[in-house]
């Protein structure tokens, strides 16, 4: 089931970001029986359930999902319009979505940065600028997808939005970082993709072997530090 | 069974693209249901086991042989050590799964044994199996030994599930569908001709998707969608109007526009789809795709209840 919590994203993104996690955060609470999991998404949360362990908690069969209707409206009484986002994970309070402010140290040196040329040629700067611009924003990641923890993150300066690459490339290596569109993200592993890639990141941004698996989060505040290739390689070591 | 739970995090489902032919073939084999199987894709398998297995096979239309005598789908089979297990290429459908006794006990990453192809983790080293592979198998449950007593003798029993249980593939597959999230966003042609004409399956087909070709199906509106939630059975339409039918290995959110869903019940037909093969879909109602997925599961439930004699 698709829950849609807004209908339109531009206008406003950070309050309807904030908006999707209360939503998915309402819903983890509300504990609703048959449901797997939640996926949230720019202006949507996906619920995943099981039809018939819901039946079995006593959903009537010929209305499985008026059944699941009626507890998701229930959760979602208590998602106010959302005020009071902002604090750090820790010392969330109830129903106040937590996020973590990450650093992401990037070396946007040429031999790792394709694309840098064509983006500062698109926005009509020097590569520094493109640089100092990418570094200067703060962003937040909107959803997580596209490959294991590839997170989309909003933010990015209008002046470098970058159309993406009429031929995707067929491999693109892990910790590339990248602009399409409106939007900046990040490869956790190496993979085909269309977007113009700007330089690379040493972190690692998805280990299966952690807990949570991720490095970034749908709702993480982001910013990017640039690094010389020494410091890379140092990180890398 | 595949990794849920960590969709929000871009992992995919995986696991075997028909799950239920693969719980049915460990109950078989005296397995939880949820052992850890092998998935094998147009045949060409050998294997050697080291010591005394319950083997069961479902799928296609394979034709299976232990140490060259023939074994029929879904019948529990005693492997002895030193002997070989060979599955050829398929008369009918693509896929075949294997359940062994004590199922294989490769490592559980993200809750799961499943294999991630594309992000390279789970499984058997997070790749294919390759020729001249060795991998561990867990130990033999009792209900497992009780079998390997019985069969000692006869070798392969003469019990099986229901045929359509273990072999779902079909002559002219149908797939029963529910309207997608974003059907209102094409034209009225477009839903027609969904519903009504075939498609046939292209040749860059995987366990990401299924690529179909026919019809063009036409969007009423040229506007970019923001991403959102996919998931195995979701039928996505991307520019170029051709559907695309999402299986197991999806990624876990998309932007093209949904038009359908096809219900769980129907993925183990899309499972062996190869290549060419012609298919048409059939919308249903929620309420129906429900009572089809209750009615798969109780009948399952009471087909682990009749198989307890066979393990006492």
């Amino acid at each position: 089931m698709l829950i849609r919590v807004a209908e339109n994203f531009d206008q406003a993104p950070i309050d309807v970001l904030n908006n999707v996690l209360a939503t998915k955060s309402a819903l983890e609470a509300a504990q609703i029986p048959g449901v797997i999991e939640l996926a949230p998404a720019y202006t949507t949360v996906a619920l995943f359930c099981d039809p018939v362990r819901a039946i079995d908690a006593g959903a009537p069969i010929e209305d499985v999902f008026g059944w699941l209707e009626q507890r998701i409206q229930q959760a979602l009484k208590s998602v106010a319009a959302p005020k009071a986002f902002g604090a750090d994970r820790g010392r969330a309070g109830d129903n106040v979505p937590a996020y973590n402010s990450i650093e992401v140290p990037v070396c946007y040196d040429q031999e790792f940065a394709f694309d840098l040329d064509e983006v500062a040629r698109t926005a009509g700067v020097h590569l520094k600028e493109v640089v100092d611009l990418h570094c200067g924003a703060d962003y937040r990641v909107h959803c997580v997808g596209f490959t294991p923890g590839f997170p989309f993150l909003g933010g990015l300066p209008r002046q470098l939005a970058t159309p993406r690459r009429d031929v995707p490339r067929k491999e693109i290596p892990a910790g590339s970082v990248a602009i399409g569109g409106r939007q900046t993200g990040i490869y956790p592993i190496k993979s085909p993709g269309g977007w113009n890639v700007i330089g690379r990141t040493p972190l690692q941004l998805f280990d299966p072997q952690k807990d949570p698996p991720v490095l970034l989060r749908a709702g993480d505040r982001v910013r990017f530090r640039s690094i010389t290739r020494e410091e890379f390689e140092r990180a890398t070591k | 069974m595949g990794r849920a739970g960590f969709r929000e995090f871009g992992v995919s489902l995986g696991g075997a693209l028909d799950p239920h032919a693969l719980r049915v073939a460990n109950l078989l084999a005296g397995n939880e249901e949820s052992a850890a199987g092998l998935e094998i894709t147009f045949g060409g398998l050998r294997l050697r086991f080291a010591d005394d297995r319950i083997v069961v096979w479902s799928g296609g239309n394979f034709d299976v042989r232990i140490a060259s005598t023939p074994l029929p789908v879904g019948h529990p089979v005693l492997v002895r050590g030193g002997e070989e297990f060979t599955i050829d290429s398929p008369a009918g459908g693509c896929r075949a799964w294997l359940a062994i006794s004590g199922g294989i006990d490769v490592p559980v990453v993200l809750g799961s044994r499943s294999g991630d192809l594309r992000a390279g983790f789970g499984g058997v080293k997070g790749r294919l199996v390759r020729d001249g592979e060795e991998f561990p198998l867990g130990e033999n449950m009792p209900r497992a030994k009780v079998l390997i007593e019985k069969l000692r003798t006869e070798k392969i029993a003469r019990w099986k599930p229901p045929h359509d249980w273990s072999s779902p593939t079909r002559r002219s597959p149908v797939l029963r569908y529910l309207r997608g999230a974003d059907s209102g966003r094409f034209v009225e042609s477009a839903l027609q001709h969904f519903s009504s004409e075939g498609f046939f399956v292209s040749p860059d087909s995987d366990r990401m998707g299924i690529r179909l070709d026919g019809a063009r199906l036409e969007r009423s509106e040229d506007v970019d969608l923001l991403s959102e939630a996919v998931a195995p059975g979701t039928v996505q339409v991307p520019p170029s109007g051709k559907p695309i039918l999402l299986l197991n290995d999806c990624q876990t959110i998309g932007g093209y526009p949904k038009i359908a869903h096809v219900i769980t019940v129907d993925l183990p037909i899309a499972a062996q789809l190869s290549p060419g093969d012609r298919i048409r879909f059939s919308e249903v109602s929620i309420r129906d795709a429900h009572a089809l997925l209750l009615e798969r599961e109780r009948n399952l439930e009471q087909f682990r209840r009749g198989l307890e004699p066979h393990f006492k």
